[in-house]
C-alpha cells in the first residue's frame, strides 16, 4: 500500500441538471481515518462520491488530495491520482473472472509490482483466491463485495471511497465486510470516506461522522459524539 | 382547441401560440376543452383535407408556371413523398427501423408495371391494386420480423432491401431482369391533347401524396397513433397496459409499406420503366436519409426531405460540371456532399430540419412526448 | 459428391469473408453499442489505398500492407472525429451517421478514383486446385484468405484474453463506467476497438475485392451479407459471428449452385429471417450481457 493521504472537499456543489443536489458541501477526511457520511435517501451522498471520483463535474468547490486540486477530473484520471471508489451496487464486472477483476486493478501498478499484489490480495482474501477462476458473476453478494473491495485495493489507492457496502448483504456478511474496512485502516493506514445507510454500524468503525440532509452537511463531530448525540440520531439518522 | 400530446405535425394557427395550452392526458375531451375556451373544434379530417385542398390549387397553378422541367422535379419529389412519409411515421411514430422500404416501393413498381402491360387497368386501380400487394409484402415481412428489435430488425429489412429486388432477375421472362420493364402513360383525354405529360405527372403525383398526407395525419392523430407512440417510448409499459405490441408493430409496418408502395407506383410512373437498378439498396438509404433529415415522425418533415433529396443531388452535380469537372466525376459530388450533410445534421441537429425550424422559431410550445425519439432513437 | 464438395468449399471460401466483416461488426458493437453501416465502405476506401500503392510499386504485399495500415488509421479516426460525438446519444443517431459515413467514403471515392469498375490484384493463383483429376472448387487465394482471416480472429482472440490491453478493451466493453473508476482511458480504447475493426475490414477488403472488381459500391452487398453473418450469429458473439459467416457462406454456395444464382439472395433473407424468427437476438445469444 502506498501512504495515504488527506482528502479536503471544500465548498462542493453538483447536480445533475437542473437538479441541484449538493448545495455547497465541505469535508475533511484525514489521512488514515475512516469518515463516515450519513443521511437519509436523496441526502447527496451517492452523489458527493461521485463528484469526487469525477463522475459528475462539481459546479464549484475544490477536491483536494493531500493539496492537489482534482475537481473536474475524468474519473479515469482520478483514479490514476489515486482514489479508489467502490460505487454502490458492486460493480463487480461478471463477464470476466475474478482474477481478471483483479487483474484490471493491478493493471495501474508497474508491472514488476503486479504478481506479488496479487499474491497478497489472495492471502488477505481467501475467498477470492479460491474462486480465483471462476466467473465473477457466480460469486454471491457478500462475496462480489469482498471482490470488489480488493479490486479497489489493488489499484494501490491513497484514498478509498466506498458506497453502501452493506447493502443488501446478511448481517454477518456486514460484519465481516466492516471488520476488513476497520482492518485497512489500522493495517494499511487507509484513507476511507464510507457511506453507509446504516448508521450504527458504521459509526462504530468510523473517526469522524459526517451527516448530509437535503445537499448540506448538518452535523460533522467524531462518530462517538454523533453516536452519543440522541436527538441527532433520531431526527436524521433514524435510531 | 385543445390537443393530444404528441402530435407529430400541424400548422399552427395563429391562436394556438398565443394561448398556452396545457398537456391534455384525455381527461378533458377535446370538443368539450375547446367549448370550454369558446372556440368552435373544427374535426381534424375536415381542416386536413382543407389544407390539402388549398394545398392541392397551390400547386395546380403553380405546376402551370413552373414549366416542364420543373413539373417533373414536381412529381418525383410527390413520389418520394409518399413512401418517405410513410417511412417517417414508422420509424417516428412506432419505433421500428427500416433500411428496406425501397423493396416495398418494387412491390409496388413492379406490380404497376404489370398491371399496365398486361391487363391494362386503368391509372387508379392500378395505384390501389398495387398498394394493396406492397400492404401484403408489409404484412408478411412484418410477422416475419415482430420478435425483432434494434440491429436485428435493422439487419432484416437491410438483406430485404438487397433480396427482393433481385427477384426480377430470377424470374426474368415475367419481370424483366435487369432491362425492367417499359410501359406507355398519356394524359387523360379530359384535359385535352395539348396538356403536357410532365404537368399531368405532376398533378397525379401531388394528388396522391396529399391525399396519403391526409390519411397519415389523421392515423397519427388516432388511438392508433397514440399506441404507436406509446409503444415507441416504452414497450413494456404499452404492453402492461394492455396494447397488442405485436399487432401494433405490424400494422405499422403494413401502413409503411403501402406508402413505400404507393410511392413506388408514381416513381414507376413518373419514370415510364422499372428495373432492378432503380429499387437497389441506394434506394432503400435515401428514403431513410430523406426521413431523418426531414424530422422523424414529421410528416412536413417528410416533404423537406425529399425536396433536399431529389433538388439538392442534381444542383450540386450540375455545380461540379459547370465548374470543370467532368460528368463521371462530378456525379459523386453530390453523393459525398450528401454523406457529409447527414453527418453533420444528426451531430448537430438531432430533430431533422423540422425539428431545426421548431427550435429556431419556436413555432409552438415544445411538447416532450415529441422529441421522445431524442431519448428513444430506435426500439 | 464432387459437386457437393465444391459448393461446400466454395460456401466456406465466402463465408470467411463473411466472418471477417461480421466479426468487425460484432467488435464495434459490444465495444461501442453502435453498428458501423460504414464498414464495408471503409474496406473499400483501404483497398483503393492499397490499389494505389500496387499500382505505384509494382508490389502487392506493400500494398497489402498498406491497407492493413490505413484500416487501423480510417477505424482510429473515425471513431475520435465522428463517432465520438454520438456516443451515449439516441441509437438513431449512430445510425444516420455511419449510413452518413457510408455514403460519403463512396461520393469520396468516386471523386478521388473515378467509379470506373478497376480490376484488383488477388494475393495468390486463382487457378482451381485440384486432387488427381478431381477439380476441388478452391484456389490457393481461397486457401490463403480462409488461412489470414482464421489467424486474424486466432490473434484477436489471444490478445483480448491474454494481454493487459485486451483486459482493459473487454472492461471497456462490459462495463465503462467501472472500467473508468479503475483508471482504464475508455476513450483511447474505443479508439483503439475501431481501429481493430478497421483493421479486420479492411483485411476482408483485400480478400474479397479481387473477385469483385473495385468501385465505390463494390463492398455494399458484401456488407449486408457480413452484416447478416454477424446477425444470425447473435451480435454479441464473436464466435457466432464466424458461424454465421460459414453457416450463411455455405448456404448461399449450395442455393446457388444447386439451384440458381439469382435466388442465392433470397435464399440470405429466408435464413435471417429463418435464425431470426427461432432466435430474435441471434444463434449465439444468451440472456441479454448486463451493464453495470
Amino acid at each position: 500500500m502506498s501512504e495515504s493521504a488527506t482528502l479536503i472537499i471544500e465548498d462542493v456543489a453538483a447536480g445533475y441538471g437542473a437538479v441541484q443536489v449538493l448545495k455547497g458541501v465541505s469535508v475533511t477526511a484525514p489521512a488514515g481515518t475512516i469518515t463516515a457520511v450519513l443521511g437519509a435517501n436523496g441526502a447527496g451522498k451517492t452523489t458527493l462520491l461521485r463528484a469526487i471520483d469525477g463522475s459528475v463535474r462539481p459546479r464549484r468547490g475544490r477536491i483536494l488530495l493531500s493539496g492537489t486540486d482534482v475537481a473536474g477530473r475524468r474519473p479515469e484520471d482520478v483514479a490514476r491520482a489515486g482514489i479508489a471508489h467502490v460505487p454502490e451496487g458492486q460493480g463487480v464486472i461478471t463477464e470476466l473472472t475474478v482474477a481478471e477483476n483483479l487483474q484490471l486493478g493491478l493493471l495501474l501498478r508497474s508491472r514488476a509490482d503486479r504478481k506479488g499484489a496479487l499474491e497478497e490480495i489472495y492471502q488477505r482474501f481467501a475467498i477470492l483466491a479460491d474462486r480465483r477462476n471462476r466467473a465473477a458473476g457466480t460469486l454471491s453478494g457478500g462475496e462480489r463485495q469482498m471482490l470488489v473491495i480488493a479490486r479497489a485495493l489493488a489499484t494501490a489507492p491513497r484514498v478509498l471511497l466506498l458506497d453502501e457496502p452493506s447493502l443488501g448483504l446478511a448481517p454477518k456478511v456486514v460484519s465481516n465486510v466492516l471488520q476488513l474496512i476497520r482492518g485497512l485502516r489500522d493495517e494499511a493506514g487507509l484513507t476511507i470516506v464510507l457511506v453507509e445507510q446504516n448508521a450504527r454500524s458504521a459509526l462504530a468503525i468510523a473517526d469522524t461522522g459526517i451527516v448530509l440532509n437535503l445537499g448540506a452537511v448538518v452535523a460533522s463531530a467524531p462518530a462517538a459524539a454523533l453516536a452519543a448525540d440522541d436527538a441527532l440520531r433520531r431526527h436524521y439518522l433514524g435510531f | 382547441m385543445t390537443t393530444t400530446p404528441s402530435e407529430p405535425d400541424q400548422t399552427s394557427s395563429p391562436d394556438q401560440q398565443s394561448r398556452a395550452v396545457p398537456i391534455v392526458t384525455g381527461s378533458t375531451p377535446p370538443a368539450a376543452a375547446a367549448r370550454q375556451q369558446g372556440r368552435v373544434r373544427v374535426p381534424t379530417l375536415a381542416r386536413h383535407l382543407g389544407i390539402a385542398v388549398l394545398a392541392a390549387v397551390v400547386l395546380a397553378i403553380a405546376s402551370a408556371m413552373i414549366g416542364d422541367y420543373r413539373d417533373y422535379e414536381l412529381a418525383e419529389i410527390a413520389a418520394f413523398v409518399v413512401a418517405v412519409a410513410g417511412l417517417t411515421v414508422l420509424i417516428g411514430l412506432s419505433g421500428q427501423i427500416s433500411i428496406g422500404n425501397g423493396a416495398f416501393m418494387a412491390v409496388g413498381g413492379y406490380t404497376a408495371a404489370l398491371l399496365f402491360l398486361h391487363l391494362q387497368w386503368p391509372l387508379v386501380l392500378v395505384l390501389l391494386a398495387a398498394t394493396g400487394a406492397a400492404a401484403l409484402a408489409g404484412a408478411i415481412f412484418g410477422v416475419a420480423a415482430a420478435r425483432l428489435r434494434g440491429p436485428y430488425l435493422a439487419g432484416a429489412t437491410l438483406m430485404l432491401a438487397v433480396a427482393l429486388p433481385s427477384l426480377s432477375t430470377q424470374f426474368q421472362s415475367v419481370l424483366g431482369g435487369d432491362q425492367g420493364l417499359g410501359f406507355y402513360i398519356s394524359v387523360p383525354g379530359f384535359l385535352g391533347a395539348s396538356f403536357s405529360l410532365s404537368r399531368w405527372q405532376a398533378w397525379f403525383n401531388c394528388a396522391v401524396a396529399l391525399l396519403v398526407l391526409v390519411l397519415l395525419a389523421n392515423l397519427t392523430r388516432s388511438r392508433v397513433g397514440r399506441n404507436w407512440r406509446a409503444l415507441r417510448d416504452d414497450e413494456v409499459a404499452a404492453s402492461l397496459a394492455g396494447l397488442n405490441v405485436a399487432r401494433l408493430q405490424i400494422v405499422a409496418f403494413i401502413v409503411s409499406a403501402a406508402c413505400a408502395g404507393a410511392g413506388g407506383v408514381l416513381l414507376a410512373v413518373w419514370i415510364g420503366t422499372v428495373s432492378t437498378s432503380l429499387f437497389a439498396l441506394g434506394l432503400s438509404i435515401q428514403l431513410l436519409t430523406a426521413a431523418v433529415l426531414g424530422g422523424l415522425g414529421s410528416l412536413t418533415g417528410a416533404i423537406w426531405g425529399s425536396a433536399l433529396l431529389v433538388i439538392v443531388p442534381t444542383f450540386l452535380a450540375d455545380f461540379a460540371t459547370s465548374h470543370g469537372m467532368n460528368q463521371t466525376t462530378s456525379s459523386s459530388v453530390p453523393i459525398l456532399a450528401y454523406g457529409v450533410v447527414l453527418i453533420v445534421v444528426m451531430v448537430a441537429f438531432p430533430g431533422g430540419i423540422q425539428g431545426g425550424l421548431i427550435r429556431f422559431y419556436n413555432l409552438r410550445r415544445r411538447r416532450p412526448a415529441d422529441y421522445h425519439q431524442e431519448e428513444k432513437g430506435t426500439t | 459428391m464432387v459437386e457437393f464438395l465444391n459448393f461446400t468449399f466454395e460456401g466456406l471460401s465466402a463465408g470467411m469473408i463473411y466472418a471477417a466483416i461480421g466479426l468487425s461488426l460484432v467488435l464495434i458493437w459490444r465495444g461501442t453499442r453502435v453498428l458501423n453501416y460504414a464498414q464495408g465502405a471503409m474496406a473499400m476506401f483501404t483497398s483503393y489505398m492499397a490499389l494505389l500503392v500496387i499500382n505505384a510499386t509494382g508490389n502487392y504485399w506493400l500494398g497489402f500492407a498498406v491497407a492493413l495500415a490505413s484500416g487501423l488509421v480510417i477505424g482510429a479516426v473515425v471513431e475520435r472525429v465522428v463517432i465520438r460525438q454520438v456516443t451515449g446519444k439516441p441509437p438513431l443517431n449512430a445510425v444516420i451517421v455511419s449510413i452518413g459515413l457510408l455514403i460519403g467514403l463512396e461520393g469520396l471515392a468516386g471523386l478521388l478514383f473515378s467509379s470506373n469498375n478497376r480490376s484488383f490484384p488477388p494475393a495468390y493463383s486463382i487457378n482451381g486446385l485440384s486432387i488427381g483429376s478431381v477439380a476441388l472448387g478452391i484456389t490457393w487465394n481461397d486457401v490463403f484468405t480462409a488461412v489470414a482471416v482464421l489467424a486474424a480472429a486466432g490473434v484477436f482472440a489471444a490478445v483480448f484474453r491474454y494481454t493487459s490491453v485486451g483486459l482493459r478493451l473487454r472492461a471497456t466493453a462490459f462495463s465503462p463506467a467501472v472500467a473508468r473508476l479503475l483508471g482504464v482511458r475508455v476513450g483511447r480504447m474505443l479508439t483503439l476497438g475501431w481501429a481493430l475493426a478497421g483493421l479486420l475490414g479492411a483485411l476482408a477488403g483485400m480478400l474479397v475485392t479481387p473477385s469483385t472488381f473495385l468501385s465505390p459500391n463494390s463492398m455494399d452487398v458484401i456488407f449486408v451479407l457480413g452484416f447478416t453473418a454477424a446477425v444470425i450469429g447473435g451480435l454479441e458473439s464473436p464466435a457466432g459471428a464466424v458461424a454465421g459467416g460459414l453457416i450463411l457462406g455455405v448456404v448461399l454456395s449450395y442455393a446457388g449452385g444447386y439451384l440458381n444464382s439469382q435466388v442465392v439472395n433470397l435464399f440470405g433473407l429466408a435464413a435471417l429471417l429463418l435464425v431470426l424468427m427461432l432466435r430474435p437476438n441471434g444463434l449465439f445469444s444468451s440472456a441479454p450481457a448486463r451493464r453495470v
